[in-house]
């Protein structure tokens, strides 16, 4: 059985979205190799709804091996769990998103199974005539594409970003099996204890998951004109990012630098403002959909890239954005 | 507290050419800096032995000249440095590198901690820290904001907080394990002078295959399950709309143009009951 899997993501008992955005990568990978497609998801308390929900968003099958043991994610024991599959199943590909449980665990498992991982791909194909996997991923911060195979070593394993793809819609007529596996007591390792989490964290986002991002930059020329990129992400249902000039003079925290230095973001829109749109980090905004740049240096590299730059002030522009935005609100909510 | 600091040698961001043969770095010609996120893993363990004594050991994989990224950290505080290097390793993709690493890491002996950063800036993957881990089997916590030991000896434990995408998860790891840190956990050093000397005479132990407990099979391109199949350059320009603002009264009609371009695209929010 060479099936493709894709690795669901949950938090509390439920699924995250990338969930759902692996399916759409994987089932087009999974016809290209006339296979199946199974989502397997690790964890606790995902209820029959929302496993079933998998189905109808691309998965055939539904491997769900769940225990209040594995609530959290711990790298070693989810390594094991996803090991011990792999052994039983032989899968083709295994796909699994750059997230912090992504990222983490397949290196893990691609290690202790003896097999090649790709990073962050921003294109999967399956290479003509072979079973081979061929993945595109952007390197060296983004100057270079590189295309890359694991021919002799099997199941082939990439991650992609989040929100780099789109779910299917779903199809409630979709039928597909969902399996509980269960889950073994020797592969639970109990060295790495979890204590907790810390949510409280002041002007913490996770910037990976944004659809919007309003970043700024040295432009700004204080901290206090932050509020101007708030006020328009609140508007546009977005969340604020910087340029590393805004977080190393502490407007932002670090969760907000966008960059080679920070995330690697591919929202469906993303406004700079006072970013001039250095190769660092131009590296982490290649991937968004649309970019609009603001700038009063007409020379800015990000206007070069960007699709609809306007040379202007930031301080003009923004208020003035916003202000329509909001007018807009109250026409359509009147 | 005997820690252990794996870190790259990285070309300068800008400039960087590949071989189109072996879709491999060409390395000749461009300026290298330390990886500047494994700065923060060099501080990190620094601060560590400050506070609770030991020795920090900078470990390095690389070409030959790759060696003075070793100096560097020598400079910035760190006691001792192992290279590891031969032309059997080149090459090598994060499965290869990562083996090599932690048989380099056996090689060493006795530690702790071994602490890495979150990522190179060139391969940009993250990947070898985990695979040092899994090769090793220490336990591992990846993105560490944040670090404290807890106990001593043989209950020796270290706490972290690690960001993940709804804030921080905080762990206990025991000893010894392996850590890769964000740049939120302490701002790196300067070098010292004094350091900056002893950088330049310390002696350096060269790690290469001969001198190593290796599977051959498991080096360099050869050992590497993944393959470069292809290397291009992305265009990067896109064939946008560049308006400007000559003074202030043509803010407003800018703006339109702009709301415009948003509702074409469909990316404005649909208002309040819509």
């Amino acid at each position: 059985m060479s099936f493709v899997w894709t690795l669901a993501e949950q938090r509390d008992g439920r699924l995250k979205d990338v969930s759902f955005e692996l399916l759409a990568r994987g089932r087009d990978l999974a016809d290209k190799l006339d296979t199946k497609l199974a989502s397997l998801l690790i964890g606790d308390g995902v209820d029959d709804q929302q496993l079933e929900s998998l189905v109808h968003h691309g998965a055939d099958e539904v491997y769900a091996v769940q225990d209040p043991r594995l609530a959290d994610f711990v790298c070693e024991t989810y390594s094991n769990v996803l090991a011990h599959l792999i052994e039983t199943y032989h899968p083709s590909v295994i796909l699994a998103a750059a997230t912090s449980m992504g990222r983490t665990v397949m290196p893990h498992v691609a290690t202790r199974v003896h097999t090649g991982l790709t990073a962050d791909c921003t294109d999967l194909d399956i290479e003509p005539g072979t079973t081979n996997l061929l993945q595109t991923r952007p390197a060296i911060g983004g100057n270079i594409m590189a295309t890359i195979k694991t021919p002799d070593h099997r199941p082939q394993m990439a991650t992609v970003r989040p929100k780099s793809s789109r779910p299917l819609p779903a199809d409630p007529s979709r039928v597909g099996k969902v399996i509980e596996v269960p889950f073994l007591e020797p592969l639970l390792d109990e060295r790495v204890r979890v204590l907790g989490y810390r949510t409280d964290a002041e002007d913490f986002v996770n910037l990976e998951e944004a659809e919007v991002v309003v970043a700024g930059g040295r432009g700004l020329k204080k901290a206090e004109h932050v509020e101007l990129l708030r006020r328009l992400a609140d508007r546009l249902g977005g969340m604020v990012g910087g340029s590393r000039d805004a977080i190393d003079r502490g407007w932002l925290g670090y969760s907000h630098q966008i960059g080679l230095s920070g995330k690697t973001i591919s929202p469906r829109l993303i406004i700079t403002a006072g970013i001039s749109g250095s190769i660092q980090f131009l590296a982490g905004i290649k991937t968004a959909e649309t970019i609009v740049s603001i700038n009063t240096d007409a020379d800015a590299s990000l206007h070069k890239v960007a699709d609809f730059g306007v040379v202007g002030d930031l301080f003009e522009v923004l208020p003035e954005l916003e202000r329509r935005l909001a007018q807009r609100g109250e026409e359509d909510g009147a | 507290m005997d820690i252990i600091v794996a870190i790259k040698q990285v070309p300068e961001t800008s400039n960087v050419r590949m071989d189109p043969k072996t879709g491999t770095m060409i390395r000749a010609g461009v300026g290298t800096v330390v990886n500047p996120l494994d700065l923060y893993a060099i501080e990190t363990a620094l601060r560590l032995r400050e506070a609770h004594g030991g020795t920090v050991t900078a470990l390095s994989m690389g070409p030959r000249p790759a060696e003075k990224a070793l100096r560097a950290a020598i400079a910035m505080g760190c006691d001792e440095a192992v290279f590891v290097s031969d032309r059997a390793f080149a090459g090598a993709d994060t499965w290869a590198t990562s083996y090599t690493l932690a048989q380099a890491v056996k090689k060493i002996g006795r530690f702790d901690l071994i602490v890495c950063g979150e990522r190179a800036t060139d391969g940009d993957t993250g990947q070898v820290g985990p695979g040092i881990a899994a090769w090793l089997d220490l336990p591992l916590a990846t993105y560490v904001s944040k670090v404290e030991i807890r106990g001593a000896d043989d209950a020796a434990a270290v706490r972290v907080e690690r960001m993940v995408e709804e804030g921080y998860q905080v762990l206990e790891l025991p000893l010894p394990a392996l850590l890769t840190v964000v740049k939120e956990i302490a701002a790196p050093r300067l070098p010292t002078l004094r350091g900056k000397k002893r950088s330049k005479v310390t002696e350096i132990p060269l790690y290469d295959a001969s001198t190593m407990d290796l599977d051959p099979a498991f080096l360099g391109l050869k050992g590497s399950p993944t393959k470069v199949v292809k290397v291009s350059t992305p265009k990067v320009m896109r064939s946008g709309t560049v308006v400007t603002v000559r003074d202030e009264s043509e803010v407003s009609d800018v703006v339109d143009q702009l709301m415009a371009f948003l509702d074409e695209r469909d990316l404005l929010p649909r208002g309040g009951r819509a």
